[in-house]
Formats: structure tokens, C-alpha cells, sequence
């Protein structure tokens, strides 16, 4: 499987410059993902408006992928109804770990050139981080939770000796 | 290469590879293996216990690898030489079983910034247990310890000093009896990881001054599971174990227990015969080959790995010059997390680590997340070296980068 199939131009191009790369002083969560294997992180901010999603950014270091994927993210979620983001994180991890169907890839707009990665399992974990972390902040109570992604999604690139 | 590549299942099996990941862990010689297959076939039992022949078989398999394993280090007094898990397990054992005896409130403990997480949690938790202070020792600016910081840390409260012999992160080859005399000035107790040292270097640690020494067998051509740590003999006898149960008591009554004397105080349980037998193996490999020889190639390896990745423009190497580094390059692609990188070399067959090294607080001190890391062995060669540097020109390609 070539690289160039997980490195799409539109990946690299959001890694470059990430959107919605910064705080949101007036936060109702703010989350921090971490992987404990690779020691990447970031911190996601979600504005909310009663049940939508009416603001979200993030910042942190991380691969492309990571980074790529949680630029994505803030663009697909943005303006949605908390249940119609989780319907978006079930169809992205689907896609990530290439269980999606054909019919259902059309739904998910530019997340697809995240499809790549299904062939890397080691990579599931970059591209699914700042999932995680938006969907411990919408489902948290408090303002602020701390996420560590320690799900069985393949092993990280990053630990050892 | 200074080895045959045959003499490698794996790496004869993928002549397209390219493995720069021997810090983490080596690739295994035939001859381990079938040493460890013909303890299987021929000799295993339970060894210390049964009163028949293949038992005694078993245990004498057991000593004579604790002997060669002792002669290739420089051990003498073999009783001083425990086998364990490894070097993780091995400095584990030291904090716990001699720290809490030792260490009280108010003690200081010195380690340093380039600890491997396996020499640093340790004590950090020891210092949290007993309310002692943990006092880290800065480095420099190439990755060597700051011997004026190390020096001034170090006081009559420093109880116990840890220090790493070789950095598995940056390479850094500390001079251990430099640090050492720094650390006996105040009879401190001297705790040297070894870990990217045997492997990679000739040892005499009975002309080292240190106190306990800690390596792997796996990093050095044995098996995974099997290291060792070497310990002055007065402390080891004085310190309670690690680990109670079968093998390593003397005398149990209902109410006490006495111990077994040295090694077997601190091996309980049923000993791991077989990747010992794996581990005398990996040793008898290596001196075949000379332990000044495996210095001198990795020694050329990281000098050319060096250079040609510094003509890369956005590369930064890190670590001091290859002369005071062991065989290990790490190094970082302006614009290219080296997880990214690490996929693209795969691609090519070049396995290399991408992460923090087990040395979050190193990485803090370098200001990055994380680096690239090759790492050199007997097996490697220059092609192992330009595909490594063909990689990383192509990731560079890929993500965009201004030639």
C-alpha cells in the first residue's frame, strides 16, 4: 500500500494549515486528548448552543494525521446537533477502520480522504484522536476531562526502548 | 555488516529490509535460537528442585549460562550476577527492594535528563513513597549531562545518583566514572542503566565503579524476557527481596522466613532457563565477533548517518558527536512529524522509531515532541544508511518541502 494514498494533497494541505487552530476563550468543554504511546496531544474547545455544536477548534502537536483529521473534523461538526456529530464519528471510524460501506462514503464529504488510513492500522489511532476527544466533550458533564486514546485501535508507532 | 546477514532468520528471510530499530530491540542469530530449542529438546525440566537426572541437567544448563553471561560482562563473582525480566525489571528491583530499606524522608535522589522512563519512574516513585526529593540533572545543548549541574546536585543528603551508560534516546555515552567519583564523594549509591551499553560495547563492570548495573538480553541478540542485574555483593546481601516464594527461601516457618543466599534471593520463583541459555548464546555470538569491532562499526555507521542526514536541508541531528555516542542517529525533519516519516520509510522497508524514547522529560528539555530515531547493530551496512536517507528525501518530497 503506498503512502501517497494515506498522504493525500488535501490531508497534507490541512496539516499545513490547520482550520480552526485556536482557543475559544468562552468554551462550554474543553478537552485534552492524548496518546500515551506516541506523546502526541491536543486540546479541542466546543462552543455550545443548546444542543448544536456552535463552535469548535483545537490546538496541539501531532502527525499529519492526527492534525489533518482534527482540522477535518472541526470543518464536518461545526453547526451540527450533538446526535448528528456521533452519527458523523461512527461513519469516520467505520471508514478509518475499513468497515464502511460504499453507499455510506458519500455522506462523509472531505473526511473521506481520511480513507486511506484503513490500510495503516498503526495510523487508526492518529486519525481518530480528536474523535475521541469530541466525543468525551459532548458527553461530559463538567467543563473540562482529560481523554486518553487507549482504545484497541492498533499500536502505537511510538512507544519503546 | 560485520556479521553475516544469514546468520539472521528474519533478515535473511527479507533481504529487502532495512532494520534500524535495534536500540528498542535485536534481531536473533540462529544459534540463540537453536541453543534455546536444544535446551527445550534435550535438557528442560525444572530446574533446583527434582531429584533426577534432567532436573540436575537443567540446573547445571542454568548456572553455566549465568557464567558465561558473567564472563562477557566481566563478572566475577557470578552470585552477584541476577538474572530478571529485564532491565526494566532489574532497576525496579533496585529502587524497591534497596530504596525503600534506604531511602528516608528528607534524602535527595539524583537522576539525570536523559533517563530511559525504566530509570526514572522508579525513583520518582520511591521519592514520592518515602518523601524524598528527586533532583534532575540538566544537559546540554548536544545531549551530554551538565557535569557542573550533576555536581552541584549532588549533596550529603544524595543517597542514591542514576545515570544512564549509554542514552537510548540521543546516544550520549556517559563517562561513568566521571559521574561516579562525582556520586562517591558523598557515598552515594551508583545505579548505572546499561541497557544500550552491553549490547553495544566491551564491559568490565568489576572495574566499574558502580554499584548495580542493569541491562536486557534482548537488545544484545538474546531473547525477549531474559536481563540481568549485577550488584555489589554487600548490598545485595543486605537488602530484603524483591519477590517471596518458591526457590529463593531458605528455611519457611509459620511465623518467619530466611533466605536463600545470592543469586537465588532474587529470582523467585521457577527461573527462566531457556532464554537464559538464549541470553550465554547471544554472548558467545557476540565475543566471536569482539566487542572492540562492534564499537568501532557502529561507531563508522552513526559518523555516515550523521553526515548524510545533515546534508539534508530541515534535518536537525541530535546528541553530541559520534565519538561520545553509542550507535544510535536521532533526528528531526522541519515540517514532518516522525510518525509521518516513520510510515513513509516503512513503505521502503527502513524500520526506524518514531516517538518520545521512553524520555518524555528528555524530549521536554530538546523542546520537541518527539524525534526520528536509526539505530545501528552488527547486521547493518551503508545501504541500510541510504535508504534511510533516500527515505527521508522522499517524505520530504511528498509533504512539499523547498528542496
Amino acid at each position: 500500500m503506498s503512502t501517497d494514498a494515506l498522504y493525500q494533497e488535501l490531508i497534507l494541505e490541512h496539516n499545513r494549515k490547520p482550520r480552526n487552530f485556536r482557543e475559544i476563550p468562552d468554551a462550554d468543554r474543553t478537552v485534552e486528548g492524548r496518546n500515551p504511546l506516541c506523546g502526541d496531544s491536543l486540546k479541542l474547545w466546543v462552543k455550545l448552543d443548546h444542543d448544536r455544536i456552535a463552535d469548535v477548534s483545537f490546538m496541539g502537536s501531532g502527525c499529519a494525521i492526527s492534525k489533518a483529521s482534527a482540522s477535518l473534523m472541526t470543518g464536518a461538526v461545526k453547526g451540527k446537533s450533538r446526535e448528528e456529530a456521533e452519527q458523523i464519528f461512527d461513519r469516520f471510524h467505520r471508514l478509518v477502520t475499513g468497515t464502511l460501506p460504499e453507499s455510506e462514503r458519500e455522506s462523509l464529504g472531505s473526511l473521506r480522504a481520511l480513507g486511506g488510513v484503513a490500510k495503516f492500522p498503526l495510523r487508526v489511532k492518529c486519525a481518530s484522536l480528536a474523535w475521541h476527544a469530541l466525543h468525551a466533550a459532548l458527553e461530559s458533564k463538567v467543563e473540562s476531562v482529560p481523554v486518553v486514546s487507549t482504545d484497541a485501535e492498533g499500536g502505537g508507532p511510538g512507544e519503546g526502548a | 555488516m560485520i556479521v553475516d546477514r544469514k546468520d539472521f532468520p528474519l533478515l535473511a528471510a527479507n533481504p529487502e529490509l532495512h532494520y534500524l530499530d535495534s536500540a528498542a530491540t535485536s534481531q536473533k542469530p540462529r544459534a540463540v535460537l537453536d541453543a534455546m530449542l536444544e535446551y527445550y529438546e534435550h535438557d528442560n525440566a525444572n530446574p533446583h528442585r527434582g531429584a533426577y537426572a534432567l532436573s540436575a541437567r537443567a540446573t547445571e544448563r542454568y548456572h553455566d549460562a549465568r557464567l558465561r553471561v558473567a564472563r562477557f560482562v566481566g563478572v566475577k563473582d557470578t552470585d552477584r550476577l541476577i538474572f530478571t525480566r529485564g532491565t526494566t525489571e532489574s532497576l525496579n528491583l533496585v529502587a524497591t527492594a534497596w530504596g525503600r530499606t534506604n531511602v528516608r524522608a528528607g534524602d535527595e535522589i539524583v537522576v539525570t535528563g536523559l533517563e530511559h522512563h525504566a530509570n526514572f519512574v522508579p525513583w520518582q516513585q520511591i521519592a514520592i513513597e518515602k518523601g524524598a526529593k528527586l533532583n534532575i540533572a540538566r544537559i546540554t545543548s548536544d545531549g551530554r549531562v551538565d557535569i557542573e549541574h550533576f555536581a552541584a546536585l549532588i549533596t550529603p543528603r544524595t543517597k542514591v545518583v542514576a545515570f544512564p551508560h549509554i542514552s537510548n534516546a540521543l546516544g550520549t555515552l556517559n563517562d561513568v566514572a566521571t559521574l561516579s567519583a562525582i556520586a562517591r564523594k558523598v557515598g552515594a549509591v551508583v545505579v548505572c542503566d546499561g541497557a544500550q551499553a552491553a549490547p553495544h560495547m566491551a564491559l568490565s563492570l568489576d572495574q566499574l565503579d558502580v554499584d548495580f548495573y542493569a541491562f536486557s538480553g534482548h537488545k544484545m541478540l538474546g531473547p525477549m524476557g531474559c536481563g540481568v542485574l549485577v550488584g555489589r555483593r554487600e548490598l545485595l546481601e543486605a537488602m530484603p527481596p524483591y519477590q517471596t516464594g518458591g526457590d529463593m527461601i531458605e528455611y519457611v516457618g509459620d511465623e518467619r522466613t530466611t533466605w536463600n543466599v545470592l543469586p537465588h534471593k532474587f529470582e523467585a520463583g521457577t527461573p527462566n532457563v531457556g532464554d537464559a541459555v538464549g541470553l550465554a548464546a547471544a554472548c558467545d555470538y557476540l565475543a566471536r565477533v569482539g566487542m572492540a569491532k562492534v564499537r568501532e562499526h557502529e561507531h563508522a555507521m552513526t559518523a555516515l548517518a550523521s553526515a548524510r542526514l545533515s546534508e539534508i536541508p530541515d534535518v536537525r541531528v541530535f546528541g553530541p558527536p559520534p565519538d561520545v555516542r553509542g550507535g544510535v542517529a536521532s533526528f528531526t525533519v522541519a515540517g514532518i512529524h516522525p510518525h509521518d516519516l516513520a510510515t513513509i520509510l516503512d513503505e521502503n522497508g527502513v524500520c526506524i522509531r518514531a516517538g518520545h524514547h521512553c524520555a518524555q522529560p528528555l524530549m521536554r528539555r530538546l523542546e520537541v515532541p518527539a524525534t526520528a530515531r536509526a539505530s545501528f547493530y552488527v547486521y547493518n551496512d551503508e545501504a541500510d544508511i541510504e535508504a534511510l536517507v533516500a527515505g527521508v528525501a522522499r517524505a520530504r518530497e511528498l509533504f512539499g518541502a523547498v528542496a
